[in-house]
């Protein structure tokens, strides 16, 4: 498969979802991502029983943490897909990048990444 | 141990307004173990607070620290190296942290980041309950383990009340009636006859009626 996905997504890759705390979802903004996704297994499919659930909920809290302070709460998303959809995967990657295009940067100055680029990051379990 | 909860992030960010440089404290006591005021929610409310001021074009600088306990004058200690180069302190500890580092440095605000809610216990991850109203004079011996004065919601010492419904309590149909478990549980220990005597007009002057309460032991003084 010679599948692109956008160029502005940086991946970074963990072992399960289920290790994806809330600090580093928000440190990824702090540092001037526009936009994170975390991409899991399918529900039920976790190696680990429960880490997606996990992760889910804590892209949710993100998400409520992002309403209170007045950040746009789409600049974060959770997706699940398994390892063999790597269609899908640049679909999400199209998706979550027009969707930051339309959001606009991130009102948070960019610190350690050197770009006034788009960034969207794509933590992801699947490999 | 105490349980407390977060306050809401912009009551803390309308205490904080007026400052750019304050030191964020947590405590690794009781807020730790409830998830309220330990190490990862400094780190959390830190970067949250970092976040909304960004947004709003007025940086914060913070520093993190997080003391293993601030009920204590050692512990708190620590901080006198370097408190004087910040505006203020935003502290995660429960009430009498907050008090106590108030009662330590005297000349930088203090606030409180968290609600000081109860004396409980985890009965699952991620849920909290109250067991305990610190009431001076503990009675659970009469009563199988299961503190009327908290759990009741009339702190009844004579109970149940006529609210008691199908083993919950009218105020909440969550809630378990308080006297319905200790019936339940003296029936098991088989100590019915417990509820033959009646539980004399308790001296509340121990609680919170007696006025804010100390205790002195010469055999630890130093």
């Amino acid at each position: 498969m010679r599948a692109q996905y956008p160029a502005s997504i940086r991946i970074i890759k963990v072992p399960c979802t289920g290790k994806v705390d809330l600090i580093y979802l928000l440190k990824t903004f702090e540092t001037g991502a526009d936009g994170v996704y975390v991409v899991g297994c399918e529900e039920g499919n976790c190696h680990f029983v429960a880490g997606n659930l996990r992760a889910r909920k804590r892209v949710n809290r993100v998400k409520e943490i992002f309403k209170q302070i007045g950040l746009e709460s789409e600049r974060i998303e959770m997706f699940n897909l398994s390892a063999g959809e790597g269609t899908k995967f640049v679909k999400i990657a199209e998706e979550m990048t027009e969707r930051i295009k339309n959001l606009g940067p991130s009102p948070i100055s960019k610190k350690n990444i050197g770009s006034d680029n788009q960034e969207t990051v794509s933590i992801n379990s699947n490999s | 141990m105490i349980i407390g909860e977060g306050k809401p992030i912009n009551e803390i960010l309308e205490m904080i307004l007026k400052h750019k440089k304050i030191i964020v404290a947590g405590c690794r006591g009781c807020v730790t173990v409830c998830s309220a005021g330990g190490q990862k929610e400094v780190e959390i409310l830190s970067s949250t607070i970092r976040l909304a001021r960004e947004k709003d074009k007025a940086p914060i600088e913070i520093f993190e620290t997080t003391l293993e306990r601030q009920c204590d004058t050692e512990y708190l200690e620590q901080m006198r190296n370097y408190i004087d180069e910040y505006e203020a302190v935003l502290s995660l500890a429960c009430g009498a942290g907050v008090q106590f580092l108030a009662e330590m440095y005297k000349k930088i605000p203090l606030y409180p980041a968290i609600n000081t809610n109860f004396i409980g216990v985890t009965e699952k991850q991620g849920i909290w309950s109250e067991r305990c109203q610190s009431c001076g004079n503990c009675m659970l011996e009469r009563t199988g383990g299961i503190c009327p004065i908290t759990r009741c919601s009339k702190s009844l010492l004579n109970g149940p009340c006529g609210g008691s419904s199908d083993g919950k309590c009218e105020i909440d149909s969550e809630i378990d009636c308080a006297w319905q478990i200790i019936y339940e549980r003296l029936m098991e220990l088989d100590l019915m006859e417990r509820f033959e005597e009646v539980e004399d007009i308790k001296d509340w002057s121990t609680s919170r009626d007696g006025g804010p309460r100390r205790i002195e032991r010469e055999d630890l003084k130093l």
